[in-house]
């Protein structure tokens, strides 16, 4: 089993969310973040006052999936959240030992 | 055809009608019952009169307290963090409970009492004598008793307006009893001196110096937002001011109570007339185009200087236009007022983005920056643009209208103006500095640093303007 971590913008949540569908994705798991990579932060000014915020909004999309389907789903993500400019985001993957299914007690791949 | 038949049939019955009427009244018109008609017409017109000018009276008192709760709440909770946004709130809101209070047993008798030049007797202790008749001497057509509860909600929103400077670190209970105190010893002797019986610097009751000052740019604005300065000075910065980030958390909430504060101060202003007749509609007219003018002007430079025209800069702007358009209102047309606020929006803006940070101190919401420095702006400019075809208040011995302002001939008056922002700023910062005293020695001023880094909703109030539960 794997788990992928794709951390994108924002606007793409609705389009990453699709494309995962379409290629039958059944579960995931979505979280709001702040961070910056290469991306540097804006200046919001308030009565002269001058402001970096130099952690970004951002999404955050976990899913833990069997390893035959990782490949497919990254390039859904990449093919849905791409727009070519510096803050497109990441996407991280990890190996997971055990996934349980707590309404039955299922284990491994079944429990996905 | 037989529509004009019926017509000409209406018109006879109606002929036949009102002559039968004159008939019948005519006989009975003798000379005692004319004289005895026409003093109950007369009656009859002033209890209309009365009722008018009370609706619009009562109607603005409501207006009045509005900008207090939700206006300045909302204007001032939108600007501080998150933490902090119930504090602040909670300080707007008990100058609402406090003030009515201190306004019942003493203040109203202070402020409006005959008194001496500088403060008001003790005759109306405990409203004593405020009853449904007038008070000819403040208002002829509407009951003492609305009169009294206009000027408080003015009570109400002053110290109100002062919470700006010492947001996000004074304790609750010493706000509490520095506003306690601040009401008698600035407050109510500054409204005495300008609107109150035999006041100082009453221009429509003969003051010394007569101040133009229609609806409180001395009494409200310089009074608060100097006090706010000596406020901000005395308890030092914020934790982290200026290096952390202390931005707005929420200026859609400060929009919305901008907005109410806008519309408010029509009954700030035009209310101010005490009546409902031409001159409040002057007022009403001036308010507007001030704030209207006030918003492009701190918007605009904001603009020129920045690049953006924020909407933060712009609902700023509007309410330092209403400040400077405040004691101007019942004395100006339209066209100065646009002058005044176009002038008053662009100087609050350099105030407070380009002086505050100069000098260093932290007028945490810019009481100062807009109510001190509008208020001073506003009070100079009356006395140059007041006009005397809009509102004839000084008359010579025989009763002839004499010139109001500077631009009429009467240089005087900008000397006098002078003297009524030098008496506000003289009051604000001797009586805030010894007020401040008196509270740091018994209970102390500001909250520990622990209380800070926490936020004064919990550690104040013990509750959380929002509170986010992940389940319910």
């Amino acid at each position: 089993m794997t788990k992928i971590e794709a951390i994108i913008q924002t606007s793409k949540l609705e389009s990453v969310k699709n494309a995962l569908h379409d290629i039958g994705v059944e579960g995931m798991t979505v979280i709001e973040v702040r961070g910056h990579g290469r991306q540097k932060g804006h200046t919001e000014v308030y009565r002269g006052r001058e402001y970096t915020v130099d952690l970004i909004p951002k999404i955050k999309i976990e899913m833990v999936v069997a390893d035959d389907v990782v490949e497919k789903i990254e390039r859904a993500i990449i093919g849905a959240a791409q727009t070519g400019k510096i803050g497109d985001g990441k996407i991280f993957r990890s190996r997971i030992d055990e996934a349980i299914r707590i309404r039955n007690d299922e284990r491994g791949d079944n429990a996905l | 055809m037989p529509y004009r038949m019926c017509r000409g049939l209406l018109f006879l019955v109606l002929l036949a009608f009102t002559s039968n009427l004159f008939a019948l009244v005519a006989p009975e018109m003798g000379a005692s019952d004319t004289s005895a008609r026409l003093a109950k017409l007369e009656q009859q017109t002033a209890d209309a009169k009365s009722s008018a000018d009370n609706a619009w009276m009562l109607t603005s008192s409501a207006l009045v307290l509005m900008m207090t709760g939700p206006g300045l709440a909302l204007f001032y909770g939108g600007l501080v963090r998150k933490k902090n946004v119930l504090s602040v709130m909670m300080q707007s809101f008990a100058m609402m409970a406090i003030i009515s209070v201190l306004w019942a047993i003493c203040g109203y008798s202070l402020a409006f009492g005959s008194g001496t030049s500088f403060i008001g007797n003790l005759q109306h202790l405990f409203l004593k004598g405020v009853t449904l008749d007038a008070e000819p001497a403040y208002s002829a057509t509407i009951p003492q008793q609305t009169f009294m509860i206009y000027q408080l909600m003015f009570a109400i929103i002053t110290p109100a307006l002062i919470t700006g400077a010492f947001a996000e670190r004074m304790k609750f209970s010493a706000m509490a009893l520095f506003m306690v105190l601040w009401s008698f010893l600035v407050y109510d002797p500054m409204a005495h001196m300008v609107w109150g019986k035999g006041g100082l610097l009453n221009a429509a009751l003969g003051g010394h110096f007569p101040t133009l000052d229609f609806a409180g740019g001395t009494v409200v604005h310089v009074t608060s937002g100097v006090s706010a300065l000596v406020c901000a000075l005395y308890l030092g910065r914020r934790l982290g001011y200026p290096h952390e980030a202390m931005p707005p958390h929420s200026v859609v909430l400060s929009f919305v109570g901008a907005c109410m504060l806008w519309v408010g101060w029509f009954g700030f202003n035009a209310g101010s007339a005490l009546s409902a007749g031409t001159l409040a509609t002057s007022a009403f007219v001036a308010t507007h185009f001030g704030s209207a003018a006030a918003a492009i002007g701190w918007a605009g430079v904001e603009w020129l200087h920045r690049g953006k025209a924020s909407a933060l800069g712009a609902i700023s702007g509007a309410v330092a236009g209403l400040v400077a358009i405040t004691p101007a209102a019942g004395f100006v047309g339209p066209m100065p007022a646009l002058v005044i606020g176009l002038v008053a929006g662009a100087f609050c803006y350099m105030m407070v983005a380009k002086v505050k940070s100069k000098f260093g101190y932290d007028d945490s919401l810019d009481a100062f920056g807009v109510h001190g420095a509008g208020g001073t702006l506003g009070a100079i400019l009356t006395g140059i643009f007041a006009s005397s075809a809009i509102n004839p208040i000084f008359k010579d011995a025989n009763g002839n209208t004499l010139p109001s302002g500077m631009i009429q001939g009467n240089f005087h008056q900008v000397l006098n103006q002078l003297v009524g922002v030098a008496i506000a700023w003289a009051i604000a910062i001797v009586g805030t500095l010894v007020i401040l005293k008196i509270v740091d020695v018994t209970i102390g001023l500001r909250v520990s640093t622990e209380h800070e880094i926490q936020g004064l909703d919990l550690s104040q109030h013990g509750e959380e303007g929002y509170y986010w539960e992940v389940s319910t």
